[in-house]
């Protein structure tokens, strides 16, 4: 028996290094929504295009437990994947893992793009990512429901939870019980960093974790506010399952038919317009509401862009590879196709990008002036700084700490992390 | 690396007691008839253990005494080897304030949430375990068919039985809230893994569901070799089948029952891959092992971790040798 199978399990180790050797690279791609699928098709025009092969490897939904997956791998410093996909908060903390783009590409490769995207990947003068496409948080909202019960689209979080409320209401009395107002990304992660930020920062003159000259500022009286208005909404306009979902969580209730309102980003528009989706066509997408009637409206910048390893055997193909996916084409496809933001600011005056997506174009402030997480002062660490923040913001909306009590733990906890400077 | 470091907890305590069988048996026997057969003895029998010392050393010693001198550095998971020797500084240290693990509460409160765990859960499953046994052992039709099917949480990888859970425990769409509703025992859909009182709960019952097979098959097996003759002498006397049980049943199944226990213990301490899959980093599941994981791969921060991991295997290293010392002086006590 043994002896019989010994050459069907050698033939099945061959077959598999065989394969493994056809692949000449290795790109490491986000799944959520259609991400997957839009990575493989620009992947496989490359292929089809250059003669290469690509093998592409999807990698966890939540971008904590992403990096952690991205930090073992470089870590071991291993050439297993060429091409990976980074947030816009990591390229300080990856930049030693991550080659110099500029000595691959021609010199005006970054002329075209964003160029506070562009700065914020040059590390030390060195360019360590291609900008992929951006983010920011947006307010989707239910256009039916609204004009039902004669209601505007919310311009403050007040406004927001009051017409929440009367839908709800108004919902579950017309018999559908598990009908909310409000869902967003609850889970103690990054997803929660962004959310609360985006609270937080969106109530007058702007409150900030960490300021821009490493200040630990988030014992302020904005975020206590923003706080205690969110923590509010816990069984009230939101389930309390909301603490542990994230975008897609949030998108598989809303796109069923069974939310108001839902905080998430553009890549949702595109989904919950499909075939598929139960609300398709009633759906509308504004900026996040202000907090109060002297706030403003605040997202947090998020978005994506393309890093090649160091420890990459074909680093030059690689780079090729980034710099065609990154192409005002491929941008351009992925704009009409799955509602990412394009990182070339000329995309957005496009006619077919703007037909596919409108917002791109009434929205086109929010997606310049999107406010940065504290990355870049923070440094290394940062994940400690946003697992804190996340971790208290959690604690505050789960019931077990009074908002302001929780914002003193989190000033000494920061201080504690910060120790003698970032 | 906790793990690692808890295989290696558990083989190297096989191992001591191997060893002390094996000197006994070396010892003892025929002491009289001289040292020569006895050292030629002692020495077969190291030269059959080397292999697995040697195995042992390399897979489980040395990364536990590479976790040690790690947690006495600042390295980080980027440079490894770029990290300096600070002490004990990663544990505890004075600098305006405490610092270091044995000042955070966090970690307090996941070496709580552990043994909170590891009680009620290991409990539950070592009395469900012996009833589904005790079921087993009788005489039914497809007996054989319910004994193979009971197998199946145990065989299942606890990541996918976990997402699966995961799914049926879901707030708004979640198969056990429906149900609970049609049954009218909640008026509204319980958040199982977001509800911070809950959580604990959540992830209880689902190791509860995956490991009680394991404490069946083991109890199942030491049921089967129980003599028949003190049962038809109770019988005889007419003596209460509860109170057979208590008094027959339980003293002879309970060397069984403890080895069940103690490897549920092992697990149930060093638990993160079910937690982790339901509810990832929350502070009110956050175990030991989810702790170090943290600070050793999400904050790089591998001198930290290393101390945690560190303090992981020492607390189950206690835990261990009181629970093996009074095992075995309850048993020793009642034979």
């Amino acid at each position: 028996m043994k002896a019989r199978l010994l050459p069907a399990g050698f033939l099945l180790v061959v077959a598999s290094a065989g394969q493994a050797q056809a692949a000449d690279l290795t790109i490491s791609c986000g799944a959520v929504g259609a991400e997957l699928q839009l990575c493989q098709a620009g992947v496989a025009r490359w292929e089809a295009q250059s003669g290469h092969s690509v093998e592409v490897v999807s990698t966890p939904n939540s971008a904590t437990e992403r990096l952690s997956l991205y930090q073992q791998i470089l870590g071991a410093q291993s050439s297993d994947i060429d091409v990976l996909q980074i947030d816009v908060v990591w390229p300080g903390m990856l930049a030693p893992h991550l080659v110099d783009l500029n000595q691959y590409l021609p010199t005006n490769a970054t002329q075209d793009f964003f160029q506070s995207i562009v700065d914020n990947n040059t590390v030390d003068g060195r360019l360590v990512a291609m900008p992929w496409f951006t983010d920011a948080g947006v307010l989707y909202y239910r256009k039916d429901l609204l004009d039902k019960y004669g209601l505007e689209v919310p311009a403050t979080w007040q406004q927001l939870t009051e017409a929440a409320r009367t839908v709800q209401a108004g919902e579950r009395e017309a018999g559908n019980s598990g009908f909310w107002g409000y869902v967003f990304q609850g889970r103690a992660y990054e997803g929660l960093t962004v959310n609360a930020l985006e609270w937080i920062a969106s109530y007058p003159e702007g409150g900030t974790i960490v300021n821009d000259q490493g200040d630990i500022t988030i014992d302020n009286p904005q975020a206590a506010q923003a706080l205690t208005l969110a923590a509010s909404w816990i069984n009230d306009i939101s389930p309390q399952g909301v603490l542990n979902y994230t975008e897609e969580e949030a998108r598989g209730v809303f796109q069923s038919g069974n939310a108001l309102f839902m905080r998430n980003w553009p890549y949702a528009w595109d989904l919950v317009q499909s075939e598929q989706s139960d609300i398709r066509d009633n759906v509308g997408v504004v900026a996040l509401p202000a907090g109060g009637e002297n706030g403003q409206s605040a997202a947090v910048l998020g978005g994506w862009n393309l890093a090649v390893s160091r420890y990459s055997e074909h680093p030059q193909l690689a780079a090729e590879l980034v710099a065609f996916l990154t192409s005002p084409e491929e941008q351009k496809r992925r704009a009409i196709d799955g509602s990412y933001n394009p990182t070339l600011p000329a995309l957005y005056q496009d006619e077919e990008v703007l037909a596919a997506v409108p917002f791109f174009g009434t929205l086109y402030n929010t997606f310049t002036s999107a406010i940065p997480r504290p990355s870049a002062v923070t440094g290394d660490k940062y994940p400690r700084v946003s697992n804190a923040f996340f971790n208290t913001v959690h604690e505050v909306l789960s019931g077990n700490t009074e908002a302001q009590q929780g914002l003193d733990g989190l000033q000494s906890e920061l201080r504690r992390i910060k120790g003698r400077g970032w | 690396m906790a793990t690692r470091q808890q295989a290696a907890t558990s083989d190297v305590a096989a191992d001591m007691t191997d060893r002390a069988f094996l000197q006994q048996q070396a010892d003892s026997p025929r002491r009289e008839r001289g040292t020569r057969v006895r050292r030629r003895r002692v020495r077969a029998a190291w030269l059959f253990l080397a292999p697995m010392l040697v195995v042992l050393a390399a897979v489980a010693g040395w990364p536990l005494v590479r976790t040690f001198w790690f947690s006495m550095t600042d390295a980080s998971l980027s440079s490894l080897e770029g990290g300096q020797f600070i002490g004990l500084e990663n544990y505890l240290v004075y600098d305006n304030g405490w610092y270091g693990i044995m000042a955070d509460p966090m970690w307090w409160q996941s070496v709580w949430n552990t043994l909170y765990f590891t009680l009620v859960s290991v409990s539950l499953e070592a009395v469900l375990g012996v009833i589904v046994a005790l079921v087993l052992n009788a005489h039914f039709r497809g007996r054989t068919l319910v004994r193979a099917a009971m197998l199946i949480p145990w065989a299942i990888p606890t990541v996918v039985s976990a997402k699966i859970w995961a799914w049926m425990l879901n707030d708004q769409f979640g198969i056990i809230n429906h149900m609970l509703l049609g049954l009218g025992l909640i008026d509204a859909p319980l958040s199982w893994t977001a509800d911070a009182s809950l959580s604990m709960w959540a992830v209880i019952i689902v190791d509860v569901w995956k490991a009680t097979p394991f404490v069946a098959l083991l109890v199942l097996a030491a049921l089967q070799m129980l003599p028949s003759d003190c049962y038809e002498a109770a019988k005889v006397d007419g003596i209460h089948p509860v109170r057979v049980f208590f008094r027959v049943t339980l003293p002879l199944i309970m060397p069984a029952l403890l080895v069940a226990i103690i490897f549920r213990a092992l697990d149930a301490l060093r638990v993160f891959d079910v937690i982790y899959v339901l509810t990832s980093n929350a502070a009110s599941t956050m175990t030991m092992s989810i702790y170090a994981r943290q600070q050793l791969v999400e904050f790089q921060d591998v001198g930290y971790g290393s101390a945690a991991s560190t303090l992981l295997f020492m607390i189950i290293a206690l835990i261990t040798v009181v629970y093996l010392y009074i095992g075995r002086r309850q048993l020793g006590g009642g034979s």
